[in-house]
């Protein structure tokens, strides 16, 4: 997985509440048996017609945020399916980090297995970044995960709070599968003792 | 010892390790595969030379791209569907899961096919790379969806890093009413708490009227707890639940029956325990209700009308214009006055025996409004083979109903069941997203005899007052 550690880039602001995965990227996509190669379809259906025009009113299809790195979102965002195509598709973009006040849970976690780091921070708070996102390329974020602060392009400070074992893998780029086979003796002792305890299963 | 909740209970049964800061390594009892999240996952274990640990625990049916129409027997016509269902056929013979191939009368939909085999149990720890996982939550088991990576780790270890969630009690007290469902109930609590209100949190649903319920509305209620978007929905065991388990092929047997009876019967919330959040809604109070928007909270009463942004605060007002644009609906007008081109009827949502008889008793002896495309999609083989048993599928056929093959079908619209742009859909499935049911669809979700009332008049109807 790729490492988390500063980013400073362009951010766009998305103020809709509840913008679920199938938004994110539509199931048409989903029949890839990859990883790789969705960020073109990022958003599909708000961002481009059905043959395959760019809409311009689409955020991220406006010049000034066409390299966008960090996202700031309405509410809930990533609600709905628990596709990992839609991390897939916003890593795949160049996205690698987005804020708002609050993500649906397996979007969630899903973002920390792709070197994605998601941000949840207050309304008031959101709101100031995404007044900032709102300037366009001019408003470059910097966010430093070790620290833990983001700051906007006026140099305001806003810190931010992060599970410290997801920051760890986060920082060093860490594989789950790899540390927990670490712990391989733990899950083989339980794996006897529920085999007594609970022999149906 | 401090009272516990359902949840900490199966919680506490299943931690096979914990670091200092409360990540978790949570056990996995069974994990269900289905072919849309699961190649990727597999490839992961290719390519670092792992094994699937626990073959045994692990459950394998496409469902979501297969087509529901008898030509079927053919093969697949698209070819990514038919790419990604045959990568789940050689990945279940290459890892030696469990499986449950196109062409058996056991395939449909993994979560109702979980629960009829067996496979699911009360206490158990179920996941699958798919958020509608919480259905099995109906038994009192721990139940949620997973990205793929994490698919890739419940093979390779068997368990997930999880952190534990909060406890949130939904109450729903005394008596439905005639002609209120199951799934009006579970939309109605996301109506009251919305679609972030269970973030953080695995409800227990209790109650009398969650007690009355069959394992069927149990399943229902569970389902859409992802919708209110909590992690889980759970639902202690009882003799309901004990007498659904009984006899199924995967279900304990003997000796092992009833030790696991015995295990079974202490999963249930001590008194006095602690929840982080309580809500109680009046049974009596809950009626029939209808999506008018876009995303699963948007939900009224059929007597409703059409809500105006106005009406609402925040975000949600540009969210209520969009939605309402997007719908094609009027700020004002009555939910009975909309009409509908389509009615689909199924999903793991909505899909079970139970649910095609309630439907039955509504379309006997009637007939589908002209004009309307009208689908039954059984959630599994067996289901399909039950309901032409039970002379039901002779009923739909009769009114006009198309009666499918098991599969998800319209429910996600990755099969070629999809809606037309601007077609509008009264649907028992689970999700009323932009573009969910086909790109530019719109979606109504209701309970199956109210989807089945829409079919008879052409129009969003209370089916407490069909004649």
């Amino acid at each position: 997985m790729d490492k988390f550690q500063k980013l400073t880039g362009i951010a766009a602001p998305m103020p809709l509440v509840n913008i679920d995965t199938d938004m994110i990227i539509p199931k048409v996509f989903l029949k890839t048996i990859k990883r790789s190669g969705l960020g073109v379809n990022l958003f599909d259906e708000m961002r481009y017609d059905r043959e395959g025009n760019e809409l311009p009113d689409f955020v991220l299809n406006k010049p000034q945020y066409r390299s966008t790195e960090i996202l700031v979102a309405g509410d809930n965002f990533g609600c709905g399916s628990s596709r990992e195509h839609a991390p897939w598709a916003i890593a795949d973009f160049g996205i690698r980090c987005v804020i708002s006040t609050s993500f649906a849970d397996i979007f969630f976690n899903n973002c920390f297995k792709n070197g994605i780091l998601p941000i949840v921070l207050s309304q008031e708070q959101v709101d100031i970044l995404m007044q900032d996102a709102e300037k366009g390329e001019n408003a470059r974020m910097t966010v430093d995960l070790e620290a833990q602060e983001i700051t906007t392009s006026d140099g305001e400070v806003i810190k931010f709070e992060v599970d410290a074992f997801k920051k760890h893998c986060l920082l060093n780029g860490l594989d789950d599968i790899g540390l927990t086979m670490e712990k391989v003796g733990a899950i083989d002792s339980f794996e006897a003792q529920a085999a007594q305890s609970r022999p149906w299963v | 010892m401090s009272p516990k909740t359902l949840y900490d209970k199966i919680w506490d049964a299943h931690v096979a390790h914990e670091a200092e800061d409360g990540t978790c390594l949570l056990y996995i009892d069974r994990h269900l595969v289905h072919e849309v999240t699961s190649p990727q996952a597999f490839e992961g274990l290719r390519m670092a030379g792992r094994n699937v640990r626990a073959p045994d625990k692990t459950i394998a049916v496409p469902d979501h791209n297969v087509p529901t129409t008898e030509d079927r027997v053919n093969g697949i016509d698209n070819e990514e569907s038919r790419i990604q269902v045959e990568a789940l056929d050689k990945n279940a013979k290459d890892f030696g899961i469990h499986y449950y191939p196109v062409s058996d009368i056991r395939q449909g939909i993994v979560h109702i096919v979980g629960p009829e085999q067996g496979w699911t149990l009360p206490g158990m720890t179920v996941v699958c790379g798919d958020s509608h996982t919480a259905t099995h939550g109906a038994f009192g088991a721990l139940a949620h969806g997973i990205g793929t990576s994490e698919v890739e780790h419940v093979l390779a270890t068997q368990t997930l890093i999880q952190k534990k969630s909060k406890n949130m009690k939904v109450e729903i007290t005394g008596k439905l009413q005639p002609g209120v469902t199951a799934k009006d109930i579970t939309l109605a609590v996301i109506g009251e708490t919305g679609t972030a209100g269970g973030t953080g949190y695995v409800i227990e649903y209790c109650g009398e009227a969650i007690r009355d319920l069959s394992m069927e509305g149990r399943m229902t209620v569970c389902n859409m707890a992802i919708e209110g978007g909590a992690r889980a929905g759970l639902i202690a065991p009882d003799e309901t639940t004990f007498e659904y388990v009984k006899g199924r092929p995967h279900a304990p047997k003997g000796a092992q029956w009833e030790a696991a009876l015995d295990w079974w019967k202490t999963l249930y919330t001590d008194e006095g325990a602690h929840f982080d959040k309580v809500v109680t809604i009046r049974g009596e109070d809950i009626q029939p209700v209808v999506t008018w928007g876009t995303s699963p909270e948007d939900v009224l009463p059929i007597t409703a009308t059409v809500p105006h942004p106005e009406d609402f605060e925040g975000g949600k007002i540009e969210a209520a214009k969009r939605a309402i644009d997007y719908m094609g609906l009027t700020p004002g007008q009555k939910l009975t006055d909309i009409e509908i081109d389509t009615v689909f009827i199924g999903s793991c949502t909505n899909g079970r025996i139970e649910d095609l008889r309630a439907v039955a008793d509504v379309v006997k002896g009637k007939k589908v409004k002209d004009g309307m495309r009208a689908m039954i999609v059984p959630g599994s083989g067996l289901v399909r083979a039950q309901a032409e048993e039970e002379g039901l599928a002779d009923i739909f056929k009769e009114a006009g109903f198309e009666w499918r093959l098991a599969g998800c079908s319209m429910c996600l619209a990755m099969n070629p069941d999809q809606l037309a742009p601007e077609e509008r859909c009264a649907a028992t499935s689970n999700r009323n997203f932009e573009g969910r049911q086909g790109y530019k669809g719109r979606t109504h979700l209701v309970s199956p005899a109210m989807a089945a009332a829409a079919a008879l008049t052409g129009k969003l109807t209370d089916v407490r007052e069909l004649k």
